[in-house]
């Protein structure tokens, strides 16, 4: 009897193995790779349908073996919710970045959680625009320079950054929306935990779900990778402050 | 099937059930949100899909959503709705997919008016959207013909993988006339059975639908794919109808929609008089019946063909293109919800032809 | 030349207007004809008058749109005004003269001065003075059959038996007004 090497980390079956375009320090790849460990630890892969945003992420369906929509800007909402009303039986999410979701797309998002549509929502807030680069997002820090703020975000011309998951918690219908951060091993753990439930909650049938994961964007903020996951926890964390906002099973709603 | 008397904008809503697509989202706009009305309650007897949605914009992208799945889906609209879903129309053309949409057009620009018009025929027929592509595009002129190109369009939206827009004014939406359903209603697709539908990659690389394309020679593919689509459109499914069309005619009036049928009546009434006018009716406006308005047009005992239009003027550049020089052309139209009256009809006939009344 | 006739009914919202409308269209689709109703909408709906137009014929028909209609019923002052000019010459106007105290004024068509209102009153129910109206139009013009009127209307309201009662009464008295009004 031969003794077989035991698999202990393998690419998970919701991955392609094409090679990402994500830049160095990006965290993109990892909220990808959460994503994927979620669907196939749930046995959902292959009746799993994505739907692709506008922006940095706009080619995520060739990093997924899982049939993909690619949307208009800030639409994915509303894909979404056509898909999954005439497949109910499907498994639905959108993939979003901030530009994406709260800003162009904030109409198709609002009316999609307070409807209740059953898909879950992955929402990636760097703070900036990525592919178009760098211009200020709405989720922007105060001060924040970018190509369109070179003087920094002015609030009093440009608002505050919106906190998509405490105003969309604010809605009555039942929904599932957390936050969560990728800059640590632990953080990483604990969104993984959030993205698997907010899945399984749409298995069940429950809600809608979101997660909003704080990720890093070292290009367009200027600042080098590790840099970049520092200023994620000193500066965006304590503006977007990590947690779940709405949870059905905590009876809150 | 025993006919029934319904409201243009009802029975568009139940054809589309018999057509196999009880799978609707809309938002409301004059003059046409009777559809949405009927369909409300009569949707869930098939167990079909309702859904108001926030915008017309959300509209145009549910449908691109829900028809990726491989089911017939459609919308009910009018021309300010229309323009917010030119984005999807051009997204869906240019990822192949199915859908209807129902113009039931009211006057414009802007917030225009909410009476009859037919002002968006350069939108429907020319794209519309951004990019290089058209949508089949079909103009009811009856109820009953309402329902038939209903049944048809989705038929047509499948065969080619393109949007297909039925254009009707609020004429068309708000009258009641008999008529007839298929006795057999269409079941839903399958999907499984649908080879570009997406399912769930089981079993089978997984599928993805998109109208993005970085690298220029694949979205010059992708636009030379969608012209040679129109090319056969262009072939197999130009549509028209003659009627008065004689050797004796002096004039032919080209006229769609409810526009057409006022020329109708005008046209009896000229016979009445002894002046011959025979009316061209293109039904498909895109594919335009180009070589069938040519054929008539350019016959020997005609003298000038003329478009009437409830515009200021749109249709009638097609003709223009079409004839190439061989005739007179001439243009009549009301707009902005004024319907011209068959009299008026009759006076520019007159008028083109010297005859004093 | 194929027949056609062409009614303008005219009143206020309320009145029963588009159901006398509808009740005609049906009623003449059932006798195999070719029928088109069509409403007036938009802001008018409320408050002002409220009116359709049917047409019923032999043959397809062509403009549902008339400018002239041959005939019209009119319920109320203001329509009377919006219509009274537009009938054909040697068509017919039903006046309501419950409502209305004057005519049109036309020497060139045949106008009928209906109390729609009073009688309906007298038959029970002030809600009938569409149906009145109708069946004086119907038994002056022949456009349908009478029988298939009073079918259509037995189709429509079948299990409510006491409406039923006094809408064939209100149909036996417009009938009955018409045929003294003709002779």
């Amino acid at each position: 009897m031969t003794s077989s090497p035991t698999l202990i980390f393998k690419r998970p079956d919701a991955m392609s193995e094409n090679v990402t375009h994500y830049c160095p320090g990006c965290t993109h790849g990892v909220i990808h790779r959460l994503v994927a460990e979620s669907l196939d630890e749930l046995g959902l892969r292959d009746r799993a349908v994505g739907v692709a945003p506008v922006g940095c992420s706009v080619l995520i369906y060739n990093y997924f073996n899982v049939d993909f929509l690619e949307a208009p800007h800030g639409r994915a909402p509303a894909l979404a919710t056509g898909f999954k009303r005439v497949r109910p039986d499907m498994i639905v999410f959108t993939y979003q970045g901030d530009g994406d979701l709260a800003s162009i797309g904030m109409g198709e998002i609002v009316h999609a959680a307070n409807r209740g549509e059953k898909f879950t929502t992955i929402f990636v807030n760097n703070a900036i625009y990525g592919m178009t680069g760098g211009q200020m997002a709405p989720t922007t820090m105060p001060n924040q320079r970018t190509t369109t703020s070179p003087a920094g975000r002015d609030v009093n011309k440009a608002g505050f950054p919106i906190r998509m998951s405490e105003m969309l918690s604010t809605l009555k219908t039942p929904s599932y929306i957390a936050r969560v951060g990728v800059f640590t091993p632990m953080h990483i753990i604990n969104a993984k935990k959030a993205i698997k439930k907010a899945f399984r909650l749409q298995m069940e049938g429950k809600c809608f779900s979101m997660v909003e994961v704080l990720s890093t964007c070292p290009t367009n903020w200027g600042i080098n990778p590790i840099e970049s996951t520092k200023w994620v926890k000193t500066d965006m964390e304590p503006y977007f402050p990590l947690g779940v906002f709405s949870d059905p099973e905590r009876g809150d709603d | 099937m025993a006919k029934r008397l319904m409201k243009g904008n009802e029975a568009i809503g139940e054809a589309a059930i018999a057509a196999g697509a009880p799978n609707y989202f809309a938002y409301p706009i004059t003059p046409q949100s009777e559809v949405a009305e009927y369909l409300c309650w009569r949707l869930p007897e098939v167990d079909g899909v309702f859904v108001q949605a926030e915008s017309e914009v959300a509209v145009g992208n549910m449908l691109f959503g829900a028809s990726a799945s491989g089911k017939r889906v459609f919308t009910t609209s009018s021309s300010p709705g229309i323009s917010l879903m030119q984005e999807t129309i051009s997204y869906m053309a240019g990822a192949h997919l199915p859908v209807v949409f129902v113009n039931i057009m009211r006057g414009g620009p802007g917030l225009g008016g909410i009476l009859p018009a037919q002002s968006d025929y350069f939108q429907a027929t020319k794209g519309g959207g951004h990019g290089d592509y058209r949508i089949i595009v079909l103009a009811p002129s009856s109820v009953q013909e309402a329902v038939d190109m209903m049944l048809w369009a989705f038929d047509l939206a499948e065969k080619y993988l393109t949007p297909v827009m039925l254009i009707g004014d609020g004429m068309i939406g708000q009258m009641m006339e008999s008529v007839e359903f298929p006795d057999k209603y269409r079941e839903e697709n399958n999907p499984d059975e649908i080879e570009w539908a997406l399912t769930g990659a089981k079993g089978r690389k997984a599928r993805i639908c998109k109208s993005l394309f970085l690298n220029p020679e694949q979205l010059e593919e992708n636009s030379f794919l969608l012209a040679e689509k129109y090319k056969k459109i262009k072939k197999a499914e130009r549509r028209c109808e003659l009627y008065n069309v004689k050797d004796d005619n002096k004039i032919i009036i080209t006229s769609y929609g409810t526009m057409a049928r006022i020329c109708q009546t005008a046209i009896d009434e000229l016979e009445g008089e002894g002046v011959s006018v025979g009316l061209f009716r293109p039904i498909t406006l895109f594919p335009y019946p180009e070589e069938e308005l040519y054929a008539e047009g350019s016959k020997k005992n005609i003298k000038c063909v003329l478009s009437v239009e409830m515009s200021t003027g749109q249709m009638v550049e097609d003709v223009e293109r079409i004839m190439k020089g061989k005739k007179k052309i001439d243009f009549f139209g009301r707009t902005g919800g004024v319907v011209p009256s068959p009299d008026e009809v009759k006076d520019k006939v007159r008028k083109i032809l010297r005859i004093k009344k | 030349m194929a027949q056609q006739n062409e009614v303008v009914f005219a009143g206020f919202g309320g009145q029963g207007i588009m159901t006398a409308g509808q009740l005609l269209a049906y009623t003449a689709m059932e006798e195999g004809k070719h029928v088109c109703w069509i409403p007036s909408y938009g802001p008018e709906m409320r408050g002002g008058t409220a009116n359709c137009t049917v047409v019923v014929s032999d043959k397809r028909i062509g403009s549902p749109i008339i400018n002239h209609p041959y005939s019209a019923c009119v319920f109320n002052r203001p329509s009377l005004e919006k219509f009274g000019g537009l009938i054909k010459k040697d068509g017919l106007l039903l006046i309501n003269s419950s409502l209305i105290d004057v005519s049109s004024e036309r020497d060139d068509l045949t106008e009928y001065l209906i109390p729609v209102n009073d009688i309906a009153v007298k038959v029970g129910n002030p809600k009938v003075a569409n149906i009145i109206m109708l069946a004086a139009y119907i038994e002056m013009t022949g456009i349908i059959k009478f029988k298939s009127l009073k079918n259509m209307l037995t189709k429509k309201l079948g299990k409510k038996k006491d409406l039923l009662e006094i809408n064939y009464s209100a149909l036996e008295e417009g009938r009955k007004l018409a045929k003294k009004l003709v002779k």
